[in-house]
């Protein structure tokens, strides 16, 4: 019955490294913020482990830098099978604002196959809650793409109307005829 | 000795009561002044391009596919939420928002796409007016950034007839 109620309780206990590969330090402090008692993941089985042979998940922090991809790379290859890759902050999603710089070489997936991204300079302590969440099949994403916002028909009459249907007529695959208001 | 202190510590940890906040099953929504994702208002948008010229992670990239459209693409993923897109734009069409949980598994969630009209001189092609020499230097008319690819194409249009107009390609 003990072991059973341990499969139960333990089947979905995330143990999370956290990698900072050339981070400024931001997301490692709002990483442990999670882990204090204020926010607490360790009532959900999030524990944050030294070594990435004990952990399922790995946080990645800070840009893939030339000096730190190799390094990156073994110790995602050290985690066993079942691994998750989080990609914590603006640096580790897309290379951050230094993104241009000789040093680094982009988001963390020019090296590892990230399978969530936390964006934010630094996320707060609830995103990266949320993250965990979100890649423990806990909580459902929140975001999703916005339509493309477009304004299809011009407001008035085109002075050069070589190839373009007279003025009046909608033109031809665009979509809702009813012009936007023109401001 | 000890257990003195012992019992001193139990009074500190009883009496400072619960301090976990109930998040993930109750909103936690941040405080005044927050600054999350930049949401795009398309009805207020002139397409000047400020924002564009000014992401210091150049998230925004511009193209210009004929001289009446424009498309503005905003990608998320590295975006710092710093707020100066926001604050140059000389219509307010792009405000910050509170959102903060934007966890995703695909960076194209994050993306918003803005196909503008644009009102533009039919004499002279599209005139803005550059209020002083440097900033003439700057990024005004047409702009062709790889929307694709994600690149911010800095054209210059001062580049030799038969040369590239690009002269800054930044690698991802």
């Amino acid at each position: 019955m003990l072991k059973a109620l341990c499969r139960r309780m333990m089947s979905r206990s995330c143990w999370v490294y956290h990698a900072n590969s050339g981070g400024c330090n931001g997301c490692d402090i709002e990483v442990l913020n999670v882990l204090t008692p204020y926010y607490d993941a360790e009532r959900f089985g999030v524990k944050l482990v030294a070594s990435p042979r004990h952990a399922d998940a790995m946080l990645c922090q800070g840009p893939a830098l030339r000096s730190t991809a190799q390094a990156l790379r073994r110790a995602y290859e050290a985690m066993p099978a079942p691994k998750l890759v989080i990609a914590i902050g603006s640096c580790a999603g897309g290379g951050g604002a230094w993104f241009d710089s000789y040093a680094v070489m982009g988001g963390v997936e020019k090296v590892l196959p990230v399978d969530f991204f936390v964006p934010g300079c630094p996320p707060r302590p609830e995103a990266i809650l949320h993250g965990v969440a979100v890649a423990l099949g806990i909580l459902g994403k929140s975001v999703s793409p916005r339509p493309p916002l477009v304004q299809p028909a011009f407001p008035f009459p085109r002075y050069h109307t070589d190839g373009e249907p007279p003025a009046g007529e909608p033109a031809s695959g665009a979509a809702p005829a009813a012009p936007t208001t023109p401001r | 000795m000890s257990l003195t202190s012992k019992l001193k510590e139990a009074w500190i940890g009883l009496s400072a009561g619960t301090v976990t906040l109930p998040y993930p099953l109750a909103p936690h929504p941040p405080g005044p002044g927050f600054r999350g994702r930049p949401v795009f208002d398309a009805a207020r948008c002139i397409g000047c391009g400020g924002c564009a010229s000014n992401c210091p992670a150049r998230e925004i990239l511009i193209y210009d596919p004929c001289q009446e459209l424009r498309v503005i693409r905003y990608l998320g993923r590295r975006c710092t939420s710093c707020g100066r897109c926001a604050e140059v734009c000389p219509e307010k069409a792009i405000t910050m928002s509170e959102a903060f949980e934007l966890a995703t598994d695909r960076l194209s969630d994050l993306e918003q796409r803005l196909t503008l009209f644009m009102g533009s001189c039919q004499r002279c092609g599209r005139c803005f007016a550059a209020p002083t020499p440097l900033d003439a230097l700057k990024l005004t008319g047409y702009r062709v950034d790889d929307l694709e690819a994600g690149r911010w194409v800095c054209a210059s249009r001062s580049a030799p007839p038969g040369e590239p107009a690009a002269d800054v390609e930044i690698e991802l």
